[in-house]
């Protein structure tokens, strides 16, 4: 195999695979790191550096990187990232001094942007610092889009995301509430420079079913709109027997936000068997703890009523095929009730955009938009978040402002938005003496700390009572050392090798041989120390060694950098470098407060 | 020294041989040998030869005299039994423990100077009395634990890590060893674990005597442009022509060896060493052809490795003595010390 580029950055990244899932790319094992060391705002400042949410995403972040995480291959559970955001969010103390500095000189530049959600505040936060000015449009009276108005207190605290919206509006951002925009072409004529699109996709689904109009619909209602006049205390309270329809997240917040108000029987009915469920995991097993039932392979087929109340829903019973794909009825079933929650999604609503501005619709009504520049069809306006694509998450709402970021600075700057900058990376060396190492090199067997839970008696009697307590001091001090330091990478360097197997005996994993190389990926495979795992984790191959022209291979799927190969290596060919991913974006506001 | 022990990591990849061990439950301590030794690669490939051959740790017993040679003991199968002797006294403690238990594995570890200087004399003798055991000179051709004098083994002309050239004719402990009646002799390389594994392999099956002589540079003291133990240099010179893989009983499919054997060894438990690209008329089994072959790549300069001589008929040192098939702990005590009357009628047969 030819040998391998190392110097491309996507090589390393890749090899942080938490860092790599993240759509934010949150730069985990040295957050991790800052929180071993104590070093709590720090940690918090390098979340909020590309996630710009860590204490909101420490409690309900959709977590990409914890499956990707490669602790997982060693015993099966990934490093609790997500929690251990939160340890820095919680303990990270007065950090207003460390928030970027807002010029008071502004470059000009006004940036609108609809929607005072996720993905508008993420986008204010990058581009506050450069000097623009940001107005922000929003239908509500308070900031935070669905965050506030359909994530639970009981999962998301209102202090954290009041503190952590604050941080972004403060920057000078112009908000203003109660104005609904209802023209983008009277926006349009405004005078903006640019304008962003961040509105969400705020329509809940219905379901046109025999018996849903009528008296009967008072008690049948759209989960986010439900959730959402919960959270503001338009509604306080349900009849004691709820059956929720659907089985994504929205419904698991549907259900443990009934049981909170009134809700004594509460029942998620779901067409799929388990394991096509869309809710998380850990979503699931919190509402069965607290006691509510998951009755699968069940499809509604006729609201009940009785004298214009509804008192029940019939279900078809389905089997289903191996993927779940083709259904068959195979019974009936009825389940009374008092009262119905759809949760069965949401759709984008975009009345508001006049069809004839050169912002073009596909087929689904779905805003057309570059998938890397998030530009629409007319130039100048952009879209992000759950308006972009459909409804997502929050760190993919953070995501695309970033995105979207570059492309208005670029296009504000004369800049085609194609022109993205690159991502660069460092590697920095961890040697600090013979067999020391900047980082904590050894392997830690502790298991996955669990998270404490409030007793479920007071969780269900204050709706507002946050129920996951937090990792104490010791969970994660313990948590922290699971973490494998997958950006400390060992490098190698063909020409110091003497080939005495050093390197090749100590390694704990055998992921290291050296051998004859081969043409054919397989074949080179065949012929390492330790079989191949993951065939899709690309091998690292080196140049010819100086004595018998053998190559090196590692196979970083297995690898704990340990350091120990570097340890062990006479010639210093190995070493533990440091990688570090520099985002285009971040680099951006560097090199635009400096001019 | 590393900073932290090599880490047991839970993953699923490494097999498990036929008595449920990995390799790495043939481990020892962590090596505090330098960086890129010889020895630690030895080490290494004594842990796979053990754990390929399923040997339980337990029956094992090994030795050595002192060197960072003879640290290598520590640093591998953690649960056998061991004995650190003193300098160049590890072939003596070995016969006795053989003498004493015939039913262990016993594998003797020791360095060119302490094998060829002071303890040549116990060297030559074990060879003689053919005491079957496992017997590895990590031979580097220097004292490397007393920081790189010359060892016996230095070749003339060889420098020293400052300059000095060697003048004093070395000890080939091969030549020596064939000379003296060794029923097995091998070479290998440290910087060679795809043939060494398989010497080893076979040495631990031999009946008799098995001396494995390993270079094994030094990295410290003789691993630089001049020394003739240097891993370059012993790349450069080394004679791969005998090639051989050993073959244990009923395992014949596992064999690695690319070209069909010529000669084929079959060692008493069944194991079977076949040799492949052999120099013309070279016979593993005529201890003065071979004899003659060492001498001679040794005034080319050139370092022959693999299986160099087999014989699998000689008595072993029990056969020799007639001692009891069993080990002496499992003789009842009567039988071990018959007593006063039992003593004076063996010594009346002497008058
Ligand atoms: C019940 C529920 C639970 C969820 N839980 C999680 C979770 O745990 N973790 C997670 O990561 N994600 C979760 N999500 C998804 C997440 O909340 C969204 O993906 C995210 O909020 C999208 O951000 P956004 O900025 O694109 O839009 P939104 O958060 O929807 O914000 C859009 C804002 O625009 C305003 N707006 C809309 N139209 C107009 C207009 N014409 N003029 C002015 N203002 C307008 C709205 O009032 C709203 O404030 C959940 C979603 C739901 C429904
Ligand atoms: C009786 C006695 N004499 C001398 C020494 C000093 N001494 C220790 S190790 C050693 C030589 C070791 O050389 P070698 O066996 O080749 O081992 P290496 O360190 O090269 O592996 C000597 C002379 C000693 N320990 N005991
Ligand atoms: S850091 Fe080196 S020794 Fe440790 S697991 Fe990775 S390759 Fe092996
Ligand atoms: S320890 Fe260093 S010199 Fe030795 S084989 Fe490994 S990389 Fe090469
Ligand atoms: S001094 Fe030489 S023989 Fe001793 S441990 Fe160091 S490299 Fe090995
Ligand atoms: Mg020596």
């Amino acid at each position: 195999m030819e040998p391998t580029d190392a110097s491309n950055p996507q090589f390393y990244h890749r090899i942080v695979e938490c860092q790599w899932a993240c759509p934010a790319h949150t730069d985990v094992p040295e957050y991790i790191r800052l929180i071993a060391q104590g070093e709590y705002a720090q940690a918090y400042m390098l979340n909020r550096k590309t996630n710009v949410f860590p204490g909101i995403l420490g409690r309900t972040c959709d977590r990409p990187c914890e499956p990707a995480c490669r602790r997982t291959r060693v015993d099966g559970k990934s490093v609790a990232i997500c929690r251990l955001k939160r340890v820095a969010a919680d303990a990270k103390g007065a950090i207003a001094s460390m928030l970027p500095s807002i010029p008071k000189e502004k470059n000009g530049k006004r940036i609108a942007c609809v929607g005072a959600g996720p993905a508008s505040l993420a986008l204010a936060n990058d581009l506050m610092p450069l000097g623009y000015e940001v107005t922000i449009f929003e239908a509500g009276a308070m900031p935070g889009g669905l965050m506030r108005s359909n994530i639970p207190a009981f999962r998301l605290p209102v202090e954290v995301l009041d503190d952590e919206i604050a941080s972004i509006v403060d920057m000078g951002v112009d908000v203003r509430y109660a104005s609904p925009i209802e023209s983008l072409r009277s926006l349009l004529g405004e005078g903006f420079d640019a304008i962003f699109i961040g509105s969400g996709a705020p329509k809940g689904k219905d379901m046109e079913l025999e018996g849903r109009s009528g008296d009967a619909a008072t008690n049948i209602h759209i989960g986010i709109e439900w959730l959402q006049s919960v959270a503001f205390g338009h509604v306080t309270g349900i009849g004691g027997r709820v059956l929720v329809i659907g089985v994504g997240n929205t419904a698991m917040d549907c259900c443990r936000t009934a049981l909170r108000i009134g809700g004594a029987d509460v029942k998620v009915m779901a067409r799929r068997p388990r394991r096509f469920f869309k809710a998380s995991e850990w979503e699931l097993e919190d509402a069965e703890e607290e006691g509510v039932e998951i009755v699968v392979n069940h499809a509604p087929s006729r609201f009940v009523t009785e004298g214009g109340k509804l008192v029940g829903v019939d279900f078809d019973i389905l089997e289903w095929d191996e993927g779940a794909r083709v259904s068959t009825k195979v019974g009936s079933a009825h389940f009374p009730c008092d009262d119905v929650i759809l949760a069965v999604g949401q759709e984008n609503a975009f009345s508001w955009v006049e069809r004839d501005l050169g912002v073009d619709f596909d087929e689904w009504g779905m805003l057309i938009a570059d998938p890397v520049t998030h530009q629409t069809t007319l130039p100048g306006v952009f879209v992000g978040g759950d308006a972009a694509w459909g409804p997502k998450n929050i760190v993919t709402a953070v995501a695309h402002a970033h995105a979207a970021a570059i492309s208005i600075n670029n296009f504000c700057e004369g800049v085609p938005v194609e022109e993205r900058p690159e991502d660069g990376m460092t590697l920095s060396s961890q040697k600090m003496g013979l067999t020391q190492w900047s980082y904590y090199n050894d392997y830690n067997s502790s298991p996955r700390q669990a998270m404490e839970h409030v007793a479920l008696a007071q969780r269900l009697s204050d709706l507002g009572l946050e129920v996951e307590v937090g990792f104490d001091s010791d969970q994660a001090a313990r948590e922290v050392q699971r973490c494998l330091n997958c950006d400390v990478e060992p490098i190698f360097k063909a020409n110091l090798c003497i080939e005495c197997d050093a390197c090749i005996d100590i390694c704990p994993v055998q992921c290291l041989t050296i051998v004859q190389n081969e043409d054919d990926e397989g074949v080179l495979r065949s012929k390492l120390n330790a079989p191949t795992r993951n065939p899709n984790e690309p091998l690292y191959v080196s140049g010819p060694l100086p004595q018998t022209g053998q190559v090196m291979v590692q196979d970083e799927d297995l690898c704990v950098h340990c350091g120990l190969c570097a340890e062990r290596c006479p010639t210093g060919a190995w070493n533990m470098e440091k990688f570090e991913l520099n985002l285009a974006y971040l680099a951006m506001s560097k090199s635009r407060r400096k001019s | 020294m590393t900073s932290i022990s090599k880490p047991r990591i839970p993953l699923a990849t490494l097999p498990a041989n036929e008595i449920g061990l990995t390799v790495r439950d043939y481990e020892g301590a962590m090596s505090t040998l330098c960086a890129g030794c010889g020895h630690d690669s030895v080490t290494a490939a004594l842990v796979r030869s053990l754990f390929e051959l399923s040997i339980p740790p337990h029956r094992i017993v090994k030795m050595s005299g002192i060197g960072c040679s003879s640290k290598t003991p520590t640093y591998f199968a953690s649960g056998a039994h061991g004995f650190n002797s003193v300098h160049g006294r590890m072939a003596p403690i070995a016969a006795g423990a053989n003498a004493a238990n015939r039913s262990s594995i016993h594998i003797g570890i020791s360095g060119d100077g302490d094998s060829l200087s002071i303890g040549a004399g116990h060297l030559v003798h074990a060879i003689r009395r053919n005491v079957r055991m496992l017997y590895v000179i990590e031979n580097n051709g220097v004292y490397g634990l007393t920081k790189g004098q010359f060892s016996a083994s230095a070749d003339v002309g060889s420098t020293a890590k400052h300059g000095e050239a060697n003048e004093v004719a070395p000890i080939d402990p091969v030549q020596l060893a064939l000379s003296l009646g060794a029923t097995f002799v091998a070479r290998g390389f440290s910087g060679d674990k795809a043939q060494l594994v398989p010497i080893l392999k076979a040495a631990l099956e031999h009946r008799g005597f098995a001396l494995v002589d390993v270079i094994s540079p030094c990295v410290q003291f003789n691993n630089h442009v001049g020394s003739t133990k240097s891993y370059h240099y012993v790349r450069d010179h080394e004679l791969k022509e005998i090639e051989q893989d050993f073959v244990p009983p009923m395992r014949e499919t596992a064999a690695r060896l690319p070209h069909g054997g010529t000669i084929v060894v079959t060692l008493p438990d069944g194991g079977r060493i076949r040799f492949g690209t052999l120099p013309e008329e070279y016979d593993p089994r005529d201890r003065g052809a071979a004899l003659h072959y060492a001498a001679q790549a040794q005034q080319r300069g050139e370092i022959p490795t693999g299986v160099l001589f087999v014989d699998e008929g000689t008595r072993d040192i029990h056969e020799l003595n007639s001692t009891p098939d069993e080990p002496l702990i499992s003789l009842p005590f009567e039988a071990l010390c018959p007593g006063a009357d039992a003593l004076a009628r063996f010594q009346d047969g002497f008058q």
